[in-house]
């Protein structure tokens, strides 16, 4: 018979290592049914018939925000075996706030007192038996980190769900406020499973709406407890939310004090805000991270990263690709076949691949960053500027991973909790340029501006601009007016990430660029290849005469107004939206070049032909900010979880591309 | 006086935290409270949010929500 294990705590309190520690391989990712956050759920290492599932990072279990919501019903619910609360031991009181409410569900509590290694460094004491004694909780140290207390942690989880402990001991309030519960209390008795009456009582006093709704009591008994409310605000002068939320942190407090021994004085400096003396300095904080990303991008993008181009390059093209033709060749294959398979398919794939280096250094980078809580600090100097659009510092995360790929940065949203901030967050991020589409810039600056590189950096600025101004225009919109999300954000402390951590953390992100190679870019070479080469009566023709050229002369005259009006460029846009990797490769085939790459100089010279440098610079533009990839557009459905708003982004997408791309070409035009 | 209204450097105790709904509650789960001390670190470099040490952690902040919280010295 199965049993489940709930893992609850704070963010940055190491639950995910432990998650980790616990559960190994076995775990999967999922989502909370009909909601957009993330489940994750294993089981032990130790047994499979002991699930654990993996809550979201929660401060407390109020009725404001999507992970609460979604952890509370689960708790309430489905009623698991019991809870393992993962308690930042170097933040005590703050995450004990959390295990007071969990406590409240009526679910047996083990307390992972974790970062004890910290903690002993700090050389500060925790009485961890006078800790189980006040809370009424078993509490194990552990360090996920070095392993500590894990395999003592395991025993005493497995121990306490086959012997059905019994609910811990709630926490005290004050004399006034436990009369008044106590009063709510006989007024509801009976009407609820008797482990979780402290739940709803303390509530219900809270006047917590989603309570209310379940609970859906006749309106005498409502006006009853109304009135208890009331006059319990009144006699301690202070809101019903703010007389528990005060009270459980006095109880803790007190606690608190009691066990937990601080080396240092309260209020004196640690070593992470030494370092952010510097890093969060007015003065230094945005050069420092100016200069952070321009050494992360020279070393993923171009020193190290450039590297092994050549030989992924080599391994496709050359190595795979020639063998397997000369091979299938040799065994009698249809030519046009074997065309498909290696300038359609492994081509295409193979030009996608080659960023898969760049791409994973610049991910290791990223999450390196994000790990060591460095991200907290870029988000925390960049709210300012997506206030103004009512967004968060929090959004420009997603932004940062996009100059990557979009895809992973869209996933990435999912730290967002306000759902409109997510959404146009999403919406946005693909303005950013990502790695695919700097070859297109590389080819167009190489061919028309041969002497201002900067021109192909200018792009980012030009995205970024994009962002500000789309976002201050979106905001005045139905569909994104109103209050801004509360920013109030934890600043974690430094620390040095384990290499294993920050390792699991980019391949997250750069497994979803290689998916998107191997399965819509796959499918998407092969289509476009058979569409060139093949004419509407399915013949095998030159490019010129291919199904795809005439899609091209057919849709040409909309982007007269931009000055690039020709079915080949025409062609280029239709394959850009499938992957922006795939533009550069199209020019050399309509161009009759084979597949060719954007240094190579028989291109550069041809592409002279079909652009003037104000159209080449429109057409940058507009390859900028058009829909991004069939995978990114894939990526954007899966987190909006809307069909309608998918099309939405997408079409406000391509509308500021074509607008901008307009203005571009029809002023630049008239000055040039 | 408004926890906005504080330098940084100076340490205060909560007076009240007014407001409602989500952002109140947001910034006393996060340990915010009647009669809680706490030191406000610094200004962000583009002038807002703010930092704060509260309960023995750094917490960021907007002045808009730091002026909810009422403080004394």
């Amino acid at each position: 018979m199965a049993h489940t294990i709930a893992l609850a705590g704070n963010p940055n309190s190491g639950k995910t290592s432990l998650f980790n520690e616990l559960t190994g391989s076995s775990q999967y990712v999922g989502n909370w049914p009909g909601v957009t956050v993330e489940k994750k759920e294993g089981h032990l290492k130790q047994s499979k018939h002991h699930i654990v599932i993996d809550l979201p990072g929660i401060y407390s279990l109020s009725p404001y925000t999507l992970e609460e919501v979604v952890s509370r019903d689960y708790l309430i619910d489905a009623r698991p075996d019991i809870i393992i609360n993962v308690v930042d031991a170097t933040n005590l009181e703050r995450n004990l706030y959390l295990t007071t409410q969990l406590v409240e569900t009526g679910i047996p509590v083990l307390i992972a007192l974790n970062m004890i290694d910290i903690v002993e460094k700090r050389g500060d004491i925790i009485d961890i038996n006078g800790l189980a004694a006040a809370l009424g909780c078993p509490v194990i140290a552990t360090s996920a980190v070095t392993g500590k207390g894990l395999k003592d942690l395991v025993k005493q989880a497995i121990h306490m769900v086959d012997n059905h402990m019994a609910p811990p001991i709630s926490a005290h309030f004050s004399q006034e406020t436990e009369k008044a519960l106590k009063d709510i209390g006989s007024l509801i008795e009976g009407t609820v499973p008797p482990e979780t009456l402290r739940w709803y009582i303390i509530k219900l006093f809270e006047r917590d709406q989603q309570v209310q709704q379940r609970l859906d009591l006749d309106q005498k008994k409502i006006a009853e407890i109304e009135a208890i409310i009331s006059a319990t605000e009144e006699k301690l002068d202070d809101s019903a939310e703010s007389i528990i939320t005060t009270d459980r942190y006095d109880y803790l407090t007190a606690i608190a004090k009691k066990t937990h021994t601080q080396k240092r004085a309260a209020g004196s400096l640690t070593i992470s805000d030494k370092i952010d003396r510097v890093v969060t300095n007015r003065f230094l904080a945005l050069p420092l991270f100016f200069v952070i990303m321009w050494g992360v991008y020279y070393v993923s993008i171009q020193s190290v990263g450039e590297l092994f181009i050549g030989g992924i390059e080599w391994l496709f093209h050359d190595f795979i690709g020639a063998n397997l033709a000369s091979w299938l060749l040799s065994v009698g294959t249809n030519s046009w076949l074997v065309g498909l398979l290696t300038d359609g398919i492994i081509a295409g794939v193979g030009a996608v691949l080659t960023f898969v280096p760049q791409m994973m250094i610049l991910f290791f980078f990223l999450s390196f960053m994000e790990d060591c809580g460095y991200m907290a600090r870029v988000a925390f100097i960049m709210d300012r500027i997506f206030r103004k659009f009512g967004l968060s510092g929090k959004s420009f995360i997603p932004m940062l991973i996009g100059t990557g790929c979009s895809v992973p940065a869209i996933m990435a949203s999912r730290t967002i909790e306000n759902q409109r901030d997510r959404r146009m967050t999403i919406m946005l991020t693909p303005f950013i340029p990502c790695g695919a589409k700097l070859p297109v810039f590389a080819l167009l600056v190489g061919a028309f501006f041969p002497h201002s590189a900067w021109i192909a950096s200018s792009m980012y600025l030009v995205g970024i601009l994009a962002v500000i101004i789309s976002g201050i225009f979106l905001k005045k919109t139905k569909a994104f007016a109103g209050d801004p999300a509360p920013f109030v954000m934890e600043l974690p402390p430094y620390h040095m990430p384990r290499f294993k951590g920050v390792a699991i953390h980019m391949w997250e992100r750069g497994k979803e660029f290689i998916k998107k190679a191997g399965t819509i870019i796959a499918v998407a070479s092969a289509g476009i290849w058979i569409l060139q080469s093949t004419s509407w009566s399915f013949e095998f023709v030159e490019t010129q005469q291919s199904i795809l050229a005439s899609i091209g002369r057919f849709i040409a005259p909309l982007f007269k107004p931009l000055g690039f009006g020709r079915w080949e460029v025409a062609v280029a846009t239709i394959t850009g939206l499938l992957a922006k990797e795939t533009i550069v490769a199209t020019f050399g085939i309509v161009l009759g070049l084979g597949t060719v790459a954007e240094g190579d100089p028989t291109l550069v010279a041809s592409i002279g032909s079909f652009f003037t440098p104000v159209s080449a610079y429109a057409f940058m533009i507009f390859t900028l900010f058009a829909a991004p990839c069939v995978a990114a557009i894939g990526a954007t459905k899966r987190e909006m979880n809307s069909i309608r708003w998918t099309a939405s982004a997408v079409l406000f997408q391509t509308s500021v591309a074509y607008l901008a791309a307009l203005l571009v070409y029809q002023i630049g035009s008239l000055i040039f | 006086m408004t926890l906005s209204d504080i330098r940084p450097g100076s340490t205060v105790k909560v007076r009240k935290v007014s407001g409602e709904g989500a952002t109140m509650r947001r910034i006393m789960d996060m340990g915010i409270t009647k009669g809680c001390s706490v030191i406000v670190r610094k200004v962000a470099p583009l002038g807002d949010p703010i930092e704060v040490t509260v309960r023995g952690y750094e917490l960021s902040l907007r002045k808009s929500d730091a002026s909810l919280i009422y403080v004394e010295s």
